[in-house]
């Protein structure tokens, strides 16, 4: 049959190379590939690497006291609305988490609505003004926007982007390149909250009750660590990619291993268990209100007594370490058995079939 | 959590470890059937631990692995048909078919959506009666009678836009098959608890008696694993060769009777090619002659493959072209670090053969539960 050329598909022989997979999209290696290996390369940017947020430089010599950073992200999901959150919701805290795990509480907003023809009115005043309390509780506010609307099928519903402007406090957080042997590394919460909810809803599973997802501000934890006199060495939201994409990223930016424990890795009854239906590693599923934290060790137990404090990371947990290269850029110690390697999430996490 | 912590109880597991190492006179060799044992085996870090005393080969128990490429290339030419939804399990997306996978079929403008059931399929077509919605049926016994199921409720419904691309296999016939094989060197096996949920134990002891060789039926968490292994061991070291269920809170000796007449009235049994492993004589399923209108072959007629691309040896390597020795891993012939693009061109995110791609896949599991091996310095 595939001898036969008017019966094969009128299609390219290799796409991998040449079309976007929703793969790309993803968090995991995939992804890091299509942006430091194309985008960042048609971009011209020299680094190769462009950071979740960055400290405006141009901005005026006064205030370089309290110097300013900016992020921009994307919101695209399916369903708008989910246990725990929505679309609206994610679209304020997924930018001013970016800015607090830079060290930045989030000031001023833009939004920019993408509308797919026949959305219903009352859907986007559903998540416009659940994005609008979301505002109100960071104490960030909407600045300036755009809206556009594309003919039916051109979008999914509706699509939002955030920009946001956040003043830093009066640190320096040296990043994942400032990572050292020894240092501790944390949770701020029960990990794989958000993608577990988002499956669930999207696909009617069915659980009762409902996984809900952690869709949440992490400024106060943030906050909580630089009042109680902390200097993290690195922070960053577990998003997509979830906790294992972070330590993948930390790891190839120190040279070190991020080791783990198993046992102290906080995950909620729920979340486990649809993983384990699904085939899913929480580790590789995503988060939206759950940071991963490194610090010195002197300040490991402070970091968690201030992180506790704070309302959205009372659970927070030491899951690790930080060791010289030793197995493979991240390892965890199971409960039985020996060290093993974790592997860097490849593309979207697939359920599998029984 | 309940139910599962009960069985990964790491002091009952050393306790068992332990027992097994002192029992053991000689390095058996048994086979994990299921790709789901395998993944638990590594993940758990057990044939690392007991490799002195026992060497733990995995077996073809990964439906999405086997496959045949013929009938992936079928459904993503369906999915290229206008009004034609081909609907699957998640893991099926990327598996590589001759020249790509679902996903890139979808990519490419296919019509491909992953469903977590054969009755959500059921339901794309109760809502869209114009379009005409294949479910991709792959899985062994285990899921055959959920398909089995959607179909009876899209005929009591009467929904004629749906229909079945049925891939499903079995397991017995592949173990005779490996049983029978000279170059095997399985000495037991540890039977797959899910499918004997559905088909129950007594094919199983005949098995056993046939071909004296050691079976134990086993669930899939560290405990299972390590009283299923104790099980094979006891047996061999005292020449004993019976068929034992180690997974009696989900495997009753009849099987689940509901669920066997269920496959019965939609499916017969049939010859089966399996991806890498060749044809296996009675290793699969088949819908049933009366129900013909609901098998998308039949239906789809003109798309049907009639001159299917021959599996030539163990290479399943789409282009570009990659060495794949997905075969020979599939029968346990060797280990997945033994094929030369393992790890290299062969990696999750770029698979060369199915089983790099599924969670139940062998050459997943030993990638991904790869042991550190560099011993930790830290402190």
């Amino acid at each position: 049959m595939m001898n036969d050329p008017a019966l094969q598909c009128p299609i390219a022989s290799s796409v991998n190379d040449h079309r976007i997979t929703l793969a790309h999209g993803e968090g995991g290696r995939a992804m890091r590939e299509l942006v430091r290996g194309s985008i960042l390369g048609w971009l011209g940017c020299e680094e190769r690497f462009l950071d979740d947020s960055v400290e405006l430089l141009s901005h005026s010599a006064a205030s370089a006291a309290t110097p300013l950073r900016w992020t921009t992200d994307s919101y695209v999901i399916s369903p708008l609305f989910f246990p725990g959150g929505d679309i609206g919701r994610l679209a304020v805290l997924g930018t001013v988490n970016d800015l607090a795990v830079g060290g930045a509480k989030g000031m001023e907003l833009s939004l920019a609505l993408i509308l797919e023809e026949g959305l219903p009115l009352s859907t986007l005043q559903r998540v416009v003004e659940s994005l609008a309390q979301a505002a109100r509780e960071t104490g960030v506010r909407i600045v300036t926007g755009d809206t556009k609307v594309v003919p039916r099928g051109a979008a999914d519903q509706l699509f939002i982007t955030t920009s946001g402007i956040g003043i830093s406090l009066p640190w320096t957080i040296p990043g994942p390149c400032g990572i050292a042997v020894g240092d501790v590394l944390l949770v701020s919460g029960p990990i794989g909250q958000h993608g577990v909810a988002v499956m669930a809803a999207r696909d009617d599973l069915g659980f009762v009750p409902p996984p809900t997802s952690d869709c949440a501000s992490l400024w106060p934890a943030v906050a909580a660590l630089h009042e109680a006199g902390i200097t993290p060495r690195a922070m960053r939201d577990a998003t997509r990619g979830g906790v294992a994409a972070v330590l993948h990223e930390w790891s190839a930016a120190c040279g070190g291993t991020m080791r783990i424990g198993e046992q102290s890795l906080p995950i909620r009854d729920e979340v486990a268990g649809v993983c384990e239906l699904l085939g899913l590693d929480p580790l590789h599923v995503a988060n939206e209100g759950t940071m991963v934290i490194a610090v010195p060790p002197a300040d490991a137990q402070r970091a968690l007594l201030a992180l506790r404090r704070t309302t959205v990371a009372r659970e927070a947990t030491i899951i690790g370490a930080v060791t010289a290269r030793a197995g493979g850029p991240v390892v965890l110690e199971p409960s039985i058995g020996r060290l093993r390697v974790v592997d860097e999430p490849t593309g979207a996490p697939l359920p599998r079939i029984c | 959590m309940k139910y599962l912590d009960e069985f990964r109880d790491p002091e009952l597991a050393r306790r068992l470890l332990r027992e097994i190492r002192e029992r053991t006179t000689k390095r058996w060799t048994l086979m994990e059937v299921c790709g789901g044992q395998t993944h638990s085996l590594l993940r758990h870090g057990i044939d690392a631990e007991l490799c002195e005393v026992v060497e733990l080969i995995h077996g073809p128990g990964c439906p999405v692995c086997v496959t045949p490429v013929e009938l992936i290339d079928q459904a993503q030419r369906l999915a290229m048909e206008p009004q034609v939804l081909v609907t699957t399990f998640a893991d099926m997306l990327r598996v590589p078919g001759s020249q790509r996978s679902l996903q890139e079929t979808r990519a490419l403008g296919g019509n491909i959506r992953a469903v977590y059931g054969p009755l959500d399929a059921v339901r794309l077509a109760r809502e869209d009666r114009l379009r005409e919605v294949v479910f991709f049926a792959v899985g062994f016994e285990t899921t055959a009678p959920a398909t089995a199921l959607a179909l009876r409720h899209a005929i009591d419904e009467g929904l004629r836009n749906f229909s079945i691309l049925a891939a499903h296999v079995r397991v017995l016939p592949v173990m005779e098959m490996l049983a029978r094989d000279t170059r095997c060197r399985v000495e037991a096996f540890l039977a797959a608890g899910h499918v004997c949920t559905i088909t129950g134990m007594e094919a199983y002891h005949q098995f056993a008696t046939d071909h004296h060789l050691p079976v134990a039926v086993t669930g899939f968490e560290p405990l299972d694993l390590l009283v299923g292994i104790q099980a094979c061991i006891d047996q061999l070291e005292q020449g004993m060769a019976r068929a034992v269920n180690c997974y009696p809170r989900s495997v009753e000796s009849a099987g689940n009777p509901h669920a066997q007449r269920m496959v019965e009235s939609v499916y017969e049994i049939a010859d089966m090619e399996w991806r890498g492993m060749g044809l296996v004589r009675q290793g699969g399923y088949r819908l049933r002659e009366s129900l013909r209108e609901y098998d998308a072959e039949h239906r789809f007629g003109a798309l049907a493959v009639t001159d299917r691309l021959p599996i030539v040896g163990s290479s399943i390597a789409p282009s570009p072209p990659a060495v794949c020795l997905s075969g020979d891993v599939l029968a346990g012939r060797i280990k997945p670090s033994a094929c030369p693009s393992f790890a290299r061109q062969c990696r999750p995110e770029h698979p060369v053969g199915a089983p790099m791609v599924s969670s139940e896949g062998a050459c997943a599991a030993y990638f991904r539960y790869a042991v550190a091996e560099e011993p930790w310095e830290g402190g």
